[in-house]
């Protein structure tokens, strides 16, 4: 039983029926009122209603009309307590507020809440609380921040939102592209930060990477013919496909060569290279295509050492051509370990060195690397730097194994 | 819109550089005034012959040099009126000369008590 005393199941359903109808909702009243502050607040706040009512009245018979009724009551109580609005009051009071079944609505707020003039943390709780129906100290919980400090946040950005004029608006021509790319950055921290915090069961902590993986199903359902979309959603079903071997009995991390390849969900992984070839056929590939077609070479191979390491060389080599980064080099030097061998790999890493010294995947690659060809004293004093520059427990515990065993 | 510029690269250039650079920007200007999108704005003397007035103490305090010490100062502002924030950073991304835009919304009238 969670603390909010339900039980996870009835918590899960709870979160579903949250999903499909909030962002609608915040649309709906959004298009009613033209007041994005007060309709997002009002969508929030029945929400809480539900939390605090459905677990000893059950589930009403139809939870989203129950929530559309409760946020307009609540729209309605606000406009009459701050006297303001009168027209918008009168609409409200006699045009039931229906949660829309219009796909731009939705889309809409999801450009809104993920503009570029908001900062990436922002955008990211602010889709989570508008679009993913999270209440804010679900938010707070699975970011490890204090919930005022969440709350803050969320308020910030949408009074940035109101005063600077930011559109509800979904962007057209060469703009969507760039302004597509802020969504998917905002949707891939977003299932970053939970899948890699998600270090074993914790049951007061909301599956984050779960709800990125909703939401970026949800943009494909509303864009269905932008390719990175479909990469994006593929590269996190491949991500998650894995999940089961991430972790052994004990609860500790387990890395792509040593997992359990028979744990893996093979159906996820063949819908999601459903999905990658889906896009290919539209001839634009992006960072996201690329990654996921990576994911995939490693999703398909029989074991590490039979992986296609030809093949995730030149797409890591298209991919740093498209956005050049030095974490994509890292991981193209580790690719190459496999066809030129450790001492080439090596060369390669040893030029990173200076960009990425703060990494600690630099310094964990270089001794794995340094191990490989017996330098064991420099293989130590590398894994002992990733040690001190990453807090993540699971792969704390991993160096640390590593520095007592060799 | 506040149309940030770096000083010494303005200084640095060419007579022929300097000549094209304002033809660039009088032709934008003119453009968005004409479709009346600008309605104002100004350009400023660099920075160094800036000169601040701090309110501080009850008193005031006369310096030399502009508020804030950067390579990049304001060299001049436009007034713009857009339907949105993506209308002024569309027309900010198309400002010819180097530098940062920095786009704020005016205060309405009704609101500023002046």
């Amino acid at each position: 039983v969670t603390p909010e005393g339900r039980t996870p199941a009835a918590a899960a359903a709870v979160a579903r029926v949250f999903r499909e109808e909030a962002g609608r909702l915040v649309g709906a009243l959004y298009g009613a009122t033209r007041d994005f502050d007060l309709a997002e607040e009002c969508v929030q706040e029945a929400l809480i209603s539900a939390l605090e009512t459905w677990p000893a009245s059950g589930l009403p018979e139809r939870p989203g009309a129950w929530l559309a009724t409760t946020a307009r009551r609540k729209a309605i109580d606000r406009l009459r307590r701050e006297h303001r609005l009168r027209e918008k009051l009168t609409l409200l009071e006699h045009e039931p507020v229906r949660p829309s079944y219009e796909p731009e609505d939705r889309l809409r707020l999801i450009f809104t809440c993920c503009h570029p003039a908001l900062g990436r943390e922002a955008q990211v709780a602010l889709t989570l609380r508008a679009v993913g129906g999270l209440t804010t100290p679900e938010i707070a919980r699975a970011f490890l921040v204090s919930e005022p400090t969440m709350a803050q946040r969320i308020v910030r950005a949408k009074r940035k939102i109101v005063e600077a004029g930011i559109p509800y608006r979904v962007p057209e021509g060469p703009e969507l592209t760039e302004r597509l790319g802020e969504v998917l950055a905002a949707l891939y921290l977003l299932f970053n930060e939970g899948y890699l915090s998600s270090a074993g069961p914790e049951p007061t902590r909301r599956d984050i990477a779960a709800d990125a993986e909703w939401l970026a199903g949800l943009l494909l359902r509303l864009l269905p013919s932008e390719p990175e979309v479909m990469g994006l959603l593929a590269l996190i079903r491949l991500h998650m496909a894995r999940a089961a071997a991430r972790f052994d009995g004990s609860g500790r991390l387990v890395l792509l060569p040593d997992q359990d390849r028979s744990l893996w969900d093979r159906r996820q992984i063949e819908d999601a290279g459903r999905l990658i070839r889906r896009a290919g056929a539209y001839g634009r590939p992006g960072p996201y295509q690329l990654q996921a077609a990576i994911a995939a070479l490693h999703a398909e191979a029989p074991s590490w050492e039979a992986t296609d390491w030809q093949e995730i060389v030149a797409l890591y080599t298209f991919l740093h051509g498209l956005q050049p980064s030095p974490v994509v080099r890292l991981n193209r030097a580790i690719a190459l370990r496999h066809l030129e061998g450790p001492a080439a790999a090596l060369a390669e890493v040893d030029g990173l060195a200076a960009e990425l010294d703060g990494y600690h995947l630099l310094h964990a690659t270089r001794a794995e690397l340094l191990r490989a060809l017996g330098r064991l004293p420099e293989a130590r004093a590398e894994d002992a730097a990733a040690l001190r520059l990453t807090q993540n427990p699971a792969e704390r515990e991993l160096l640390r194994e590593r520095l007592l065993g060799q | 819109m506040l149309l940030f510029c770096n000083d010494d690269t303005w200084e640095k250039v060419s007579p022929d550089e300097l000549k094209a650079m304002y033809g660039e920007i009088g032709a934008w200007w003119e453009k968005h005034s004409k479709a009346g999108t600008i309605f104002g704005g100004a350009q400023l003397q660099p920075a160094r012959t800036a000169t601040t007035v701090r309110h501080e103490n009850g008193g005031t305090l006369v310096t030399d040099g502009p508020f804030i010490e950067a390579k990049e100062t304001v060299g001049g502002f436009a007034l713009v009126e857009v339907a949105d924030l993506d209308g002024a950073l569309q027309l900010a991304k198309t400002w010819p000369a180097k530098g940062s835009v920095e786009v704020r919304p005016l205060v309405p009238d009704n609101m500023s008590g002046m």
